[in-house]
């Protein structure tokens, strides 16, 4: 029995997304043995905690819209590796990374966009998946990010983004930082024309992209417990040499300080935000 | 108060050896240019010296050109304003929490016209650097600037910023109050400002803290100067986890002021006397003075405008689609 014993559990912890389906597993928050099937019934989310495991834009998309409602819109842009980013000292290619993270995760960039229904609602929709380079923005996410705003104003339909980046591609050096600028820029358009943009922050959700579109919506809402902040936990640390306190940078710490609108579980998102879009559905 | 180059030179020798090794031979030039008796003397080191900057200056590496960038005797946004501006009246607090004074700003007068100016001020002496913070702004800063930009707004001065910062503020505080948020209010803001605006990078931009107040109409960096989206030290942590290898993080990144005008990021490079703006503080402050005379000529013709400034911010990127 000792042999079962070892291998009943399976830690998730590193995982990417994604729990197994008919396996015991041990939640990395509470720690605690969950069966794997109860997870994923509960859109990946800890039946014993309420832990948010990351998940996968297309899992996302399935649980989120309406059965068969999404058209994925721009799906073939892909990154220029605008400043040739390879160093030959350190084997390092840019290029070859984008490739192999698009082998890995079927995915060609770090974000999806498109349009989608929930509750009948028709809405423009832009997704970002963290397995895919961390979900840094680069200048594929950050003109996909534009263009599904330029398309939510074109239709006159709302526009709900859900986000998650380690921060800005540094690969793509200052053309990356600018995305910044960019993707405010296509908020403030959306604002102009008065079409409503709802902001869902899910783990992680730090650097660039916090400090640009995601912290602009007229409604920010966050899953629980994800970490959401500008400046990395480690930097800090190392800055101003001190310890970082308990609950620092999460949803929860963020609400409290005003900067979060509600937090919402992922099993009742779908019917809040079908709420907002009916209420707020543009003229 | 207007520092001179000695004063600049003597403040940073009060601490350290300000000078980088490819700067030694002239600085030793420039002692004995000092000391020397004869006019013919001075003529002859004069020549020398000249050809020595511009041999050392013509072939510096990217991670030389970071620490140029970064020179402690590099002037700051004071050493500027008080040479470019007929006046400057400071302005303080975001109305909310504080004042910052690593991100301060106020009304100017340029050339008999009333401009708003905000940027971070460094500092020169330690303890001016530690007060404000090494221009590291919290998030007050960034609202303290846009209440700035309002008010230029409001009476239709144009303004001007200048970027002097190796990042916002990584701190628990600032987290506490908004760093983010307060940086995505600002890049929003400016991008719809109906007045225009005239950004200069002085030394290091870094990163977000940078851009929070650097989306001008025109974006214009000196020569020397460096704008990075994390600088080259902690890139190379980041992708290889070792912050040794920040050269060739450096080299990679394409962070000098012609790469990135040649990228579309920046709009105007601003020549920096021989050897850098730290060698001839009025000399690079006439420099900035005739572009910043220019960018207003242009607000006269409205050569400027909203739509302009966010059409040019929204191409910015490089991708491909099949």
């Amino acid at each position: 029995m000792a042999f079962l014993r070892r291998r009943r559990f399976i830690s998730v912890v590193g995982r990417k997304s994604g729990v197994p389906e008919g396996l015991w597993i041990k939640c990395p928050a509470c720690k605690k043995a969950v069966y794997g099937t109860d997870v994923k019934d509960h859109q990946e989310v800890c039946p014993q905690c309420n832990y948010h495991h990351r998940v996968s834009v297309w899992q996302r998309i399935e649980w989120l819209l309406d059965p068969g409602s999404f058209t994925e819109t721009h799906p073939n842009l892909i990154s220029a590796d605008p400043l040739g980013f390879t160093i030959k000292e350190v084997a390092y290619s840019y290029a070859q990374k984008v490739t192999e993270y698009q082998k890995r995760t079927g995915l060609k960039e770090a974000i999806i966009t498109g349009f989608g229904a929930i509750e009948g609602e028709r809405t423009a929709f832009s997704f970002m998946d963290f397995s895919f380079a961390g979900a840094s923005m680069g200048s594929v996410v950050g003109e996909k990010f534009c263009r599904a705003a330029d398309d939510a104003i074109r239709e006159r339909v709302p526009l709900v983004s859900f986000a998650t980046s380690g921060g800005a591609r540094m690969q793509e050096g200052t053309l990356g930082l600018m995305q910044m600028a960019k993707t405010a820029d296509a908020v403030r358009a959306l604002n102009e024309a008065a079409i409503p943009y709802i902001s869902v922050l899910t783990n992680p959700t730090t650097g660039g992209v916090y400090a640009s579109f995601a912290s602009l919506g007229d409604i920010v809402l966050a899953e629980p417990g994800a970490e959401i902040g500008f400046a990395g936990k480690r930097l800090i640390e190392g800055a101003l040499k001190v310890s970082i306190p308990e609950g620092f940078q999460t949803s929860e710490y963020q609400f409290a300080n005003g900067f979060v609108d509600a937090i919402v579980s992922r099993t009742e998102m779908r019917a809040l935000l079908a709420k907002f879009l009916r209420y707020m559905k543009p003229q | 108060m207007k520092r001179s180059s000695i004063e600049l030179v003597d403040n940073a020798r009060s601490t350290v050896d300000p000078w980088l090794p490819f700067e030694k031979r002239s600085v030793e030039l420039e002692t004995r240019l000092r000391m020397a008796a004869t006019e013919d003397e001075r003529e002859a080191l004069q020549r020398e010296l000249d050809a020595e900057l511009k041999r050392a200056f013509s072939s510096l590496t990217p991670w030389q050109r970071v620490q140029v960038a970064r020179h402690p005797l590099r002037p700051r946004m004071l050493d500027y304003t008080s040479r470019v501006l007929d006046d400057f009246i400071e302005l303080h607090g975001d109305r909310a929490v504080g004042d910052d004074p690593a991100l301060i700003g106020g009304l100017g007068r340029f050339e008999g016209r009333t401009v708003v100016v905000v940027g971070n001020q460094k500092g020169v002496s330690t303890d001016e650097r530690l007060r404000r913070n090494f221009g590291m702004a919290h998030p007050e800063g960034y609202r303290k600037a846009l209440r700035l930009f309002r008010l230029a707004e409001r009476f239709g001065y144009p303004v001007i910023t200048f970027v002097d910062t190796p990042a916002a503020h990584p701190g628990i505080e600032a987290e506490q109050r908004g760093q983010g948020p307060a940086i995505a209010e600002n890049l929003r803001a400016m991008l719809a400002l109906k007045t225009p605006v005239y950004s200069v990078v002085l030394a290091e931009g870094g990163s977000g803290g940078a851009l929070g107040v650097a989306l001008g109409d025109v974006v214009a960096m000196f020569e020397w100067s460096i704008y990075v989206i994390c600088p080259p030290e902690r890139c190379a942590e980041i992708l290889w986890r070792d912050a040794d290898r920040k050269e060739l993080a450096a080299s990679a990144l394409r962070i000098t002021a012609e790469s990135l005008r040649s990228l579309g990021v920046i709009d105007e490079v601003l020549p920096e006397p021989p050897g850098g703006a730290h060698r001839d503080p009025d000399g690079a402050a006439n420099t900035l003075r005739i572009h910043i005379r220019k960018f207003l000529e242009g607000c006269d013709t409205n050569q400027w405008s909203p739509r302009k400034r966010q059409e040019k911010f929204r191409a910015m990127g490089q991708w491909l689609e099949g």
